[in-house]
């Protein structure tokens, strides 16, 4: 891992200090180290300065923006129409879910609502795209730490997510799954029947990762105890999302203001205790399994009916603002969106799980080791393409 | 045919009024009671009607006319002066339990004297329910960090002085975050075209003529 060779270099850096005396900086073992922004444990271009007494993190200095493409500006320059393919760009690792907020939140804007049936179809290939975004997540976080079996595996299954999302709309990533008012496709033959199927074969795979490491003893030596941060830290640096359930905060969006469908299905908002890397672990499987329930609960009662609401084909908000967020793989994703009535949006902004979230990688890496820090950026689920926009 | 389309019509701003009611449980039923009887009065389509509320009565005997209190689409927020801010944030935290602050952020309108509405977006986790916080200010104006009242406020605020221009007295470390350091020009302002960059930045730094 990279950090060996950091780590090499900080040696020899102190030794040559060690034979000149008068170097004013001999009495700390202060360093001052660069990590990125090209590194593959940094999960694209984060780069972070680390200061450093030996090992021991002492302080930490994000710098991003190596991915800023001014997505809020191209907002302003696009109708709601033509922006809603942008949106996917952002967490390109949960495009669904993007596309999902700011669809709602013009929806809203709009004062429409999507029809039943689409609802529940956004529900599917959300929380679907949910499954597909922790198990990147879990392949990447435990290759960082060391394991590099789970990535197959992960990336393996997540292959089977993909290919419900290719048949729907013909991509895979950046899906453009939903429009404003509802859906442009409806489900294709067999749509039902792929995704039963992947609600008896996914269950099993869960179980398979959880062999790997759930009770992994060099798992549990790097995850146990690691960038533990508390739930009122988490509150009061705007950490959403699993990080903030695994500190204990029992918050969901999709049960505190629930959006889409998600009032009509029984699910549970896994917590944890400690605030570690394991736990964060341990939630994020877990709601990997509450998301097939989800899933289940919704394809059995796919309502009929039309996919598109009463939308007119030139989308023009009223005058007015609105703010409507949802609960992204990642966190609390929000957009604020202000209209002048045009068929522009006046001001978009986003609210980024990532951006927010990375905020809290300071404290939760302070007196840790070099190696904990690539294992803290991983329990983020930072994506960068999210955090610069 | 025309009376068969104006029938479905009418229900949707009636759903739209529900809205509130649906989003905010139990908790906030005190809060949007008052707001209830006042919705069925603008079935013509949304517009801002003032909140009134609990809590927007004691600030409003406290504070008088510098407070404006809205609801619009069954969302909530007080346009509030310039003057009022500092207490008013630390006020909403510390009384009315809003200890998540969601988002910071800013909208130009170049044409206004005070040209910068900033708005901050806050959520209650005991009470469930969101309230903005706008006010308005000048160009070069100044408004107080409230680092101190929630840390996330941090990278936020200098997110809003990057795209923007808007210092925050008080901040930490208020430097630009997504764009570098060098860097002139506040690209989130109306006057900032969407093709513009800073051709000078880009020719010593990257050393191309130019980034597009």
């Amino acid at each position: 891992m990279s950090d060996r060779t950091n780590d090499v270099s900080n040696r020899s850096l102190s030794n040559l200090d060690l034979e000149t005396p008068e170097k004013p900086y001999l009495d700390s073992n202060e360093l001052v180290i660069n990590m990125g922004p090209q590194h593959p444990a940094t999960h694209g271009v984060l780069r972070v300065i680390l200061k450093l007494d030996g090992e021991k993190v002492l302080g930490t200095e994000c710098v991003i923006g190596y991915l800023h493409r001014g997505v809020e500006k191209i907002a302003e320059n696009r109708t709601y129409t033509m922006f809603n393919p942008y949106v996917d760009r952002m967490d390109y690792v949960a495009a669904v879910s993007n596309g999902l907020g700011y669809c709602e939140a013009v929806e809203k804007l709009m004062n429409v609502e999507a029809p039943p049936r689409a609802k529940y179809i956004r529900v599917i290939l959300t929380e679907l795209n949910r499954i597909a975004s922790h198990q990147l997540w879990l392949g990447t976080h435990a290759l960082d730490i060391g394991a590099m079996t789970p990535l197959f595996y992960t990336f393996r299954d997540r292959e089977e997510i993909l290919k419900i999302f290719e048949k729907y709309c013909g991509a895979r990533l950046t899906t453009h799954a939903f429009r404003i008012g509802g859906c442009q496709y409806e489900t294709y033959a067999g749509f039902e029947k792929d995704i039963k199927n992947f609600l008896a074969f996914f269950p099993p795979k869960i179980d398979e990762y959880e062999t790997l490491l759930t009770t992994n003893r060099i798992w549990l030596e790097r995850t146990k105890n690691v960038g533990v941060i508390s739930g009122a830290d988490c509150i009061a640096l705007g950490v959403t999302g699993p990080v903030l359930r695994a500190s204990g905060v029992k918050w969901d969006l999709r049960k505190a203001q629930p959006y889409a469908a998600y009032s009509e299905f029984d699910f549970e908002i896994p917590t944890g205790e400690n605030g570690d890397t394991f736990d964060r672990y341990m939630v994020r499987m877990i709601e990997m399994r509450q998301s097939l329930r989800i899933i289940e609960q919704a394809v059995n009662g796919l309502p009929e009916g039309p996919i598109m609401g009463k939308v007119p084909k030139v989308i023009k908000p009223p005058v007015g603002e609105i703010y409507h967020s949802i609960e992204a793989p990642k966190g609390e994703l929000g957009y604020f969106i202000v209209s002048d009535g045009s068929t522009q949006p006046y001001r978009l902004r986003v609210r980024p799980p990532s951006f927010v979230n990375l905020q809290a990688l300071d404290v939760m890496v302070r007196g840790l080791l070099v190696a904990d820090v690539v294992a803290v950026i991983g329990t983020l689920d930072i994506v960068l393409g999210e955090v610069d926009r | 045919m025309a009376e068969e389309v104006k029938s479905p019509a009418p229900p949707p701003p009636p759903e739209g009024e529900k809205k509130p009611a649906a989003e905010k449980p139990a908790a906030a039923a005190a809060l949007v009671a008052p707001a209830k009887p006042a919705a069925p009065a603008k079935p013509a389509g949304p517009v801002p009607l003032p909140w009134t509320s609990p809590l927007v009565e004691k600030y409003r005997s406290q504070y008088g006319s510098g407070l404006d209190p809205q609801t619009y689409l069954g969302q909530n927020y007080l346009s509030v002066d310039r003057s009022l801010i500092p207490d008013l944030l630390r006020l909403l935290r510390d009384e009315e339990q809003f200890n998540y602050c969601v988002d910071i952020t800013a909208v130009h309108y170049p044409k206004r004297e005070k040209q910068f509405d900033v708005v901050w977006i806050l959520y209650s986790f005991p009470r469930n329910e969101r309230v903005r916080v706008k006010t308005q200010i000048a160009d070069g104006a100044s408004l107080p960090s409230s680092v101190s009242i929630w840390p996330t406020a941090n990278w936020l605020e200098r997110e809003v002085y990057d795209m923007f221009g808007i210092q925050f007295d008080g901040h930490p470390d208020l430097k630009r975050i997504l764009l570098p350091d060098g860097w002139t020009g506040y690209p989130l302002r109306k006057d900032y075209g969407i093709l513009q960059q800073d051709k000078e930045w880009v020719q010593i730094n990257l050393g191309i003529e130019s980034g597009q």
